[in-house]
């Protein structure tokens, strides 16, 4: 499932809880990581390596909006739409991506590049409009600023 | 009270590479810790005595004093005491914790070590939001560093103490805010919270004696054994004392995060620190405490001072100091429809009250907002708000009530007009 170095990064990470099954979210993060998103093959990978059963990797996946069960385009943006943002910006930048990207909250873009999801507040109130791009933040662009970027991924 | 700024905990913040450990150790860093684990800041008694006196509270938004928190650790147990740090920062209007992890990590890493020693725990995990991404490499980065320089590990400097520090990482989830959630998630099983008692500190996380404190609190205490209670219960208002990180956010020209003594004016940090209100506009309303707590009107901003017991008799608090800043254009039944959004989103699902409630709230809102609002909604949202409010689990819902509550009740006339203007049911 995972290159070697992969598997003793996740050994590492194991032994820094006292139960296996405590490691649960950060083996899911680097799974997910080498993967996009957390399908069954990989769950289930993940269940045998913290010896426990697949329904318990499920209902930690399903429950959080930061794992994915289900595969994105290959680059992921979250934007900020909580009010401090919402008010400063965020509604523009949300509709400027939806027109730009062809797309609506949750979909991808036809040529797979783009996945366009809405997120809870980022911590990023004060330089608002903030959003995520592959989870790396970025704040008070101008909507010029943010096409440059989404050109440079 | 003046407004008293201070440089304490964003001392450096603004320097070239803050988060490095040189950095830190060039201001003094880490040798409060060292001297605490050699016994020369007295015994973990004693610590905790002396946090307690200091009149610290936790900073994540509850506000309960520290010391006494960790006092509720069992005496000589003989299981282990664990220690977790909640980085998962996501109250609506709040962003200074990642301030922390971002350009100080070192300082909340001394302060780690510390609290060990004084609550007795060999192993400590920092929770952090998984959104936090430069955040979470800058304290890994710093607990290697720490590490490194013999700092962790076990017999740490020949003393005896053992104490591994690992980051845990969170997965985009509110509720992991709320502390037994928070365990729950490090367990790695769905992150519903926990009913109370029994409390963390004598059935934690693994079951075993646990303290939860924010980021921003633990960062406190290497200042706080360095110089002494005191010296901390000198800052600010008498009955509600020290220096908090306020976070400014919407429509002031100068918004960010600035370190304060409690106990000053609302109104002067607006117009001074924040540089007034954006484009001239009138402020039209204040979040103060995050988005869990009540909306204050103009003319209390202009009476409220920042301290607990002031801003208690404006019936509302100081939460997470989280200050969200409207100006008279904000439409308020669309604000408030975005914060119970949040809310229903962030729901966890255990409880009926709240996974229901919430979605109905926003329904409704939704309705008032598109031109189909009623004249019985106003009141529907109250009684909905009165049936959800202290009949769940944990506080999420509570802190959905409040905003809530408090806009319908000092803007009826928004939600009113909405109504007014409502298309009436079969015209066309």
């Amino acid at each position: 499932m995972f290159p070697e170095d992969v598997i003793s990064e996740l050994e590492e990470i194991r032994s820094h809880y006292p139960h296996a099954k405590a490691a649960m979210m950060p083996v899911l993060h680097v799974a997910q990581q080498q993967k996009g998103w957390l399908d069954q093959e990989t769950q289930a990978w993940v269940a045998d390596f913290l010896s426990v059963d697949p329904i318990e990797v499920h209902e930690v996946v399903t429950f959080y909006p930061m794992l994915y069960a289900t595969p994105n385009g290959e680059h992921v943006i979250h934007v900020c739409r909580t009010l401090s943002c919402d008010e400063c910006g965020a509604r523009e930048l949300w509709a400027h991506l939806k027109s730009k990207l062809g797309v609506e909250r949750g979909g991808t873009t036809s040529d797979g590049k783009f996945t366009l999801r809405a997120a809870e507040c980022l911590a990023s109130c004060g330089t608002a409009p903030a959003f995520l791009v592959d989870g790396e933040r970025h704040e008070s662009l101008s909507l010029d600023e943010v096409d440059a970027l989404l050109e440079s991924v | 009270m003046a407004l008293k700024m201070q440089s304490i905990l964003s001392a450096r913040f603004d320097k070239e590479n803050s988060y490095h450990i040189d950095t830190y150790r060039a201001d003094g860093g880490y040798e409060t810790y060292l001297e605490t684990i050699k016994g020369e800041k007295g015994t973990p008694e004693e610590l905790v005595a002396l946090v307690k006196e200091s009149g610290l509270k936790g900073r994540g938004g509850a506000g309960f004093s520290t010391g006494m928190k960790w006092s509720f650790l069992p005496k000589g147990t003989d299981k282990p005491i664990y220690l977790c740090v909640n980085g998962d920062e996501s109250e609506p209007g709040t962003f200074k914790d990642r301030q922390i992890v971002e350009f100080d990590p070192h300082q909340l890493v001394e302060g780690v070590g510390i609290t060990c020693y004084a609550i007795g725990a060999h192993t400590a995990y920092i929770y952090l939001r998984c959104e936090f991404a430069l955040g979470i490499r800058r304290v890994k980065d710093a607990i290697r560093q720490a590490y490194e320089a013999g700092f962790f590990g076990k017999d740490i400097q020949g003393t005896g103490f053992d104490l591994d520090v690992h980051v845990h990482i969170g997965g985009g989830a509110y509720i992991c805010g709320e502390e037994t959630s928070l365990l729950n998630s490090i367990e790695g099983v769905r992150p519903y919270p926990r009913n109370k008692p029994p409390f963390p500190a004598v059935e934690g996380l693994f079951g075993d004696p646990t303290i939860i404190n924010n980021v921003e609190t633990i960062a406190n205490i290497p200042h706080i054994v360095k110089n002494g209670a005191e010296w901390y219960s000198g800052f600010g208002h008498p009955e509600d004392p020290g220096v908090r990180l306020w976070c400014v956010s919407g429509h002031v020209n100068n918004p960010g995060v600035f370190e304060i003594e409690t106990g000053f004016s609302l109104q002067e940090l607006i117009d001074g620190p924040c540089g007034g209100m954006k484009n001239g506009k009138k402020l039209k309303a204040v979040i103060p405490g995050g988005s869990s707590s009540k909306v204050l009107m103009p003319d209390e901003v202009a009476q409220v001072t920042m301290d607990t017991p002031t801003i208690r008799g404006f019936d509302s608090s100081l939460g997470s100091a989280g200050i969200i800043v409207l100006d008279e254009d904000t439409d308020m039944v669309e604000a408030v429809r975005n914060l119970m959004k949040f809310y229903a989103h962030e729901s966890c699902g255990q409880c009926t009250p709240c996974r229901e409630g919430t979605p109905w709230i926003v329904k409704i809102l939704n309705r008032l907002c598109t031109g189909k609002g009623r004249q019985e909604d106003m009141d529907l949202l109250l009684d909905l708000a009165s049936n959800i409010e202290g009949r769940t689990v944990c506080a999420l819902a509570d802190g959905a009530c409040w905003p809530l509550t408090s806009i319908v009740k000092k803007f009826r006339h928004e939600f009113e007009a909405k109504v007014a203007a409502a298309t009436p049911v079969g015209a066309s």
